[in-house]
């Protein structure tokens, strides 16, 4: 994971900075300068809550080499409360205990490593919420 | 535009081929598609590879390629679409043909995966990197998560979804040109190891080394070289985001639709008018849905079209008479334009064991990454 | 008024029985468990590390102290288990949180001592006028040798504290600081466990330390243990923090929210602070808090808190030790420990 392709996403993995479309209204993550929905050019930055459902998921069981050693993982595509979907892991949890539809929260995890010698990434997982 | 029909055809094995490197793998399957078409040059070339740079360092591969096969100086280029790169090279080819710009021209497509590259890396390029790959996510991974929201949605089951890997399977066993021509059974695919729940190994198309190439020209100049041309009637491409997450709906395949959309309404003709189809089966997943898109069947109907039989070699509209990429294999850049020689093959009547009967009107859909672009081409016996 | 205006502890939800690791080398079970009073300790997991421990507890202080975090002017984490060897965690920290540019930034070490020294120097910044809000974690993923004592108590958590002027939920009254060369635990650079000294630790390190950083904390502020309604001192197993309480002249009583090592296990810098943090989440307005941490090396570092009315209107903003610490558990067994605290031998 080269530096610079890394510390450009910062914004996005820590702080999950978006961009509100102000023809559609419709929220880009990561924000891009033209709106898939309408085409319009124009966005007023935000944050994304925290909190959405699972829309779907997966085990992983055969890894890339940076993930092998920690499968079983669960990856899964979060239907966040603001409108947007995105894709990432899901923490602190038993395969057993994956449904599509429940609630999850993100949180500030270690993503990936380079290795014993290469960059940290850190970005955000979902972790199911728990009363 | 004028009429476009593919002339000749040539492909190698696919499988693990360790003897062959990747320019040796082209160059097998076109001069076997040049003899077959019986041409004696060739005015263009479109080379499909996913990554010739990432799986064995080579880039710059149509011009590679076109040296390799004594075809300097003839323009000569490489078309990218990730899984569906020879599809598309297919689609440039037809247009070159069909507006008028080349007469003879050469639409192939190559993969050489097994020189030791990192393989799970090479192909989650046709990724997100940074909203997908970065979190995680692998291949399987990616269409598991399509099954599961399938599943969950319309109740496909997991037989349902290995009884697409029996029937490929049981077509394969009758390719000679299959990397595993072994019929498998249910029970094998279920207990087969996990690679990303719920999707097994025998879930999974394989890693494969192979060329495919067909020689496409004018129909109007096609009988001078083959008694049985095979016309283009139609073709589709489209696009979708590559990233899952960023589709409108998990469980279309929509770049397959629109794709298909265009090249029936191109061919002037619908889903029931057509006799079988080559179907991009990367995952048993990927067939069901591929099928829904095509307007084979209603949506979210897919799996339950394998417990009736629909799509086997006997059914109604046989899918992937080749074994498809699941039996026949995939050697990424080159499915496409194999699809389409197996359609040709029926068409023509030479597929001997697994003949289709009255085979008329054939489709070929390639398709890229998780569904971010999709090809669809319409052949027609003449 | 000086002081804590936000708080927040982290509890990691993996855990290893005391039992599990004796077995795995032959000890009793039970005479381990009695001789450290420790039950279980948390495990990071294969995601967490100083750094996420830290923005989990410090996104938690800020939820409680309701700043806006760009009024924050120096963040410092003080951790044994900074993730990179030359590149600072708390500049991650400062970016997730939203804080800076214009930030103070840098990591702190001082064995399990870091934290408290990252708080009073936060508490100084603020102090002296400098800036108005200033954060001070401590957080710890420390390793105990296989098949050492410190294998069993070694565990992972943190927390944070934001200090200012204003929105004060505990008021500082009083610190000091007691420190002497005294090598009763280290660990050399490329080495992946820490040494310890055995018995050299307890008295001579342990105990002079604390309890001289206690005494001349209730001589410099004219406090009586009797006056404080809690007291949390530093957490390397069950038995010591209970007994330096016993010597001063506290009681069970008094220790008991912040003696959170039975099930919790030791995390280093977290340690102390995470006892302070349990502390404020059951504290009442007006309520006197001792603290004393300790880092071997060695020092102590001693604070005495007054709670104010604000306690009541900050406590529920974010989840309590108590609540993380219980609400959701993964035990795992010993080969799943090893794995998780990357104890096998793998190629690089």
């Amino acid at each position: 994971m080269p530096s610079p392709r890394y510390t450009r996403e910062i914004p996005q993995r820590f702080r999950l900075e978006a961009a509100r479309c102000q023809g559609c209204k419709n929220i880009q993550f990561p924000p891009r300068r033209v709106c898939p929905e309408c085409g319009g050019r124009e966005f007023a930055p935000m944050r994304l809550k925290e909190t959405g459902t699972i829309a779907t998921y997966t085990i992983i069981h055969v890894a890339p080499d940076q993930f092998a050693v920690e499968t079983p993982y669960a990856v899964g595509i979060v239907d966040m409360d603001d409108g947007v979907k995105l894709m990432c892991q899901i923490t602190d949890c038993t395969p057993d205990e994956l449904e599509i539809g429940r609630k999850v929260e993100l949180v500030f995890r270690r993503v990936q490593r380079e290795g014993p010698s290469g960059l940290i990434c850190y970005g955000y997982k979902a972790r199911l919420v728990r009363d | 535009m004028r009429e476009v029909a593919v002339i000749g055809t040539g492909m190698t094995k696919f499988g693990e081929l360790w003897e062959q490197s990747f320019r040796d793998l082209f160059v097998e399957a076109a001069l076997a598609a040049v003899a077959d078409a019986g041409v004696d040059h060739i005015d263009s070339m479109l080379i499909g590879t996913m990554s010739g740079g990432l799986f064995v360092g080579q880039e710059h591969v149509g011009s590679l390629m076109a040296d390799y096969l004594g075809m300097t100086p003839i323009p000569a280029t490489r078309v990218e679409s990730a899984c569906a790169s020879s599809g598309a090279a297919f689609r440039q080819a037809f247009i070159e043909v069909a507006s008028g710009m080349s007469d003879i021209v050469l639409a192939g497509g190559v993969e050489k995966m097994n020189d030791g590259a990192d393989v799970t890396y090479a192909l989650s390029t046709a990724a997100d990197q940074e909203y997908e790959v970065f979190h995680g996510i692998t291949f399987p991974g990616l269409y598991a998560m399509i099954a599961r929201a399938h599943m969950h949605r319309f109740g496909t089951t997991r037989e349902q979804l290995a009884r697409v890997a029996v029937k490929n399977h049981q077509n394969g066993a009758r390719n000679p040109k299959a990397q595993f021509p072994m019929k498998v059974t249910i029970d094998q695919v279920l207990n087969s190891s996990l690679v990303a729940d719920p999707l097994r190994l025998l879930d999974c198309s394989p890693v494969t080394d192979g060329a495919a190439a067909v020689i496409l020209c004018p129909l109007e100049m096609a009988r001078k070289f083959t008694p049985n041309p095979v016309k283009v009637i139609g073709t589709g491409q489209a696009s979708d985001s590559i990233a899952l997450h960023s589709r409108a709906d998990l469980t279309v395949l929509n770049a397959v639709r629109r794709a298909g959309e265009n090249a029936y309404k191109m061919a002037g003709i619908g889903p029931a008018d057509i006799h079988l189809a080559e179907v991009h089966d990367c995952f048993t997943i990927a067939e069901i849905c591929a099928i829904e898109a095509l307007g084979f069947v209603e949506k979210g109907q897919g799996g339950k079209a394998y417990d009736s039989g629909l799509t086997a070699l006997d059914g109604k509209i046989p899918v992937n008479t080749s074994g498809g990429l699941k039996s026949k294999g995939h050697p990424v850049g080159a499915t496409g334009v194999a699809q389409i020689i197996e359609i040709c093959d029926q068409l023509r009547g030479v597929c001997d064991e697994r003949q289709v009967k009255n085979a008329r009107i054939g489709l070929a859909q390639n398709m890229g990454g998780s569904g971010g672009s999709a090809t669809v081409h319409i052949l027609q016996a003449v | 008024m000086i002081g804590i205006v936000g708080y927040g502890s982290y509890v990691p939800c993996f855990r290893i029985k005391a039992e599990h690791i004796a077995r795995q080398w032959g000890n009793d079970p039970t005479a381990v468990k009695k001789g450290l009073l420790l039950e279980e300790k948390t495990v990071p997991g294969m995601d967490e590390d100083t750094i996420t421990i830290s923005v989990a507890a410090a996104r938690y202080a800020l939820q409680r102290a309701g700043i806006d975090p760009q009024e924050i002017g120096a963040v410092y984490i003080g951790s044994e288990s900074h993730p990179y060897a030359v590149k600072p965690s708390g500049t991650v920290l400062a970016d997730a949180l939203g804080i800076g540019p214009e930030v103070h930034v840098a990591d702190f070490e001082f064995a399990c001592k870091a934290g408290s020294e990252a708080m009073f120097v936060a508490y100084s910044h603020v102090r002296s006028g400098v800036m108005k809000y200033a954060l001070g974690v401590g957080a710890d993923t420390s390793q105990g040798a296989p098949n050492d004592a410190l294998e069993y108590t070694a565990s992972a958590g943190g927390a944070a504290f934001i200090m200012g002027t204003e929105r004060v939920v505990a008021e500082i009254l009083a610190t000091t600081s007691y420190t002497s060369d005294t090598a009763d635990f280290w660990r050399r650079e490329h080495q992946f466990y820490p040494q310890h000294t055995g018995r050299f630790t307890g008295d001579p390190a342990y105990f002079r330390h604390v309890l001289g950083a206690s005494r001349a904390l209730l001589e410099k502020s004219g406090y009586k243990p009797e006056d404080f309604r809690y007291a949390i001192f530093h957490m390397p197993n069950g038995k010591f923090p209970l007994r330096a309480g016993q010597i001063l002249g506290f009681t069970r009583e008094q220790l008991e929210p912040g003696w959170i090592v039975p099930y919790m296990g030791n995390t280093y810098s977290g340690s102390s602070p995470t006892g302070l943090a349990a502390t404020l989440d059951v504290a009442q307005p007006d309520d006197l808090i001792f603290m004393v941490s300790f880092g071997s090396g060695a020092g102590s570092d001693g604070f005495i808190f007054k709670v104010t009315e604000r306690i009541n209107e900050v406590r529920d903003k974010a989840p309590t030790f108590q609540d993380m610490l219980q609400r959701h558990r993964i035990h795992l067994n010993y080969a799943e420990y090893a794995k998780y605290r990357e104890k096998i031998i793998m190629n690089s």
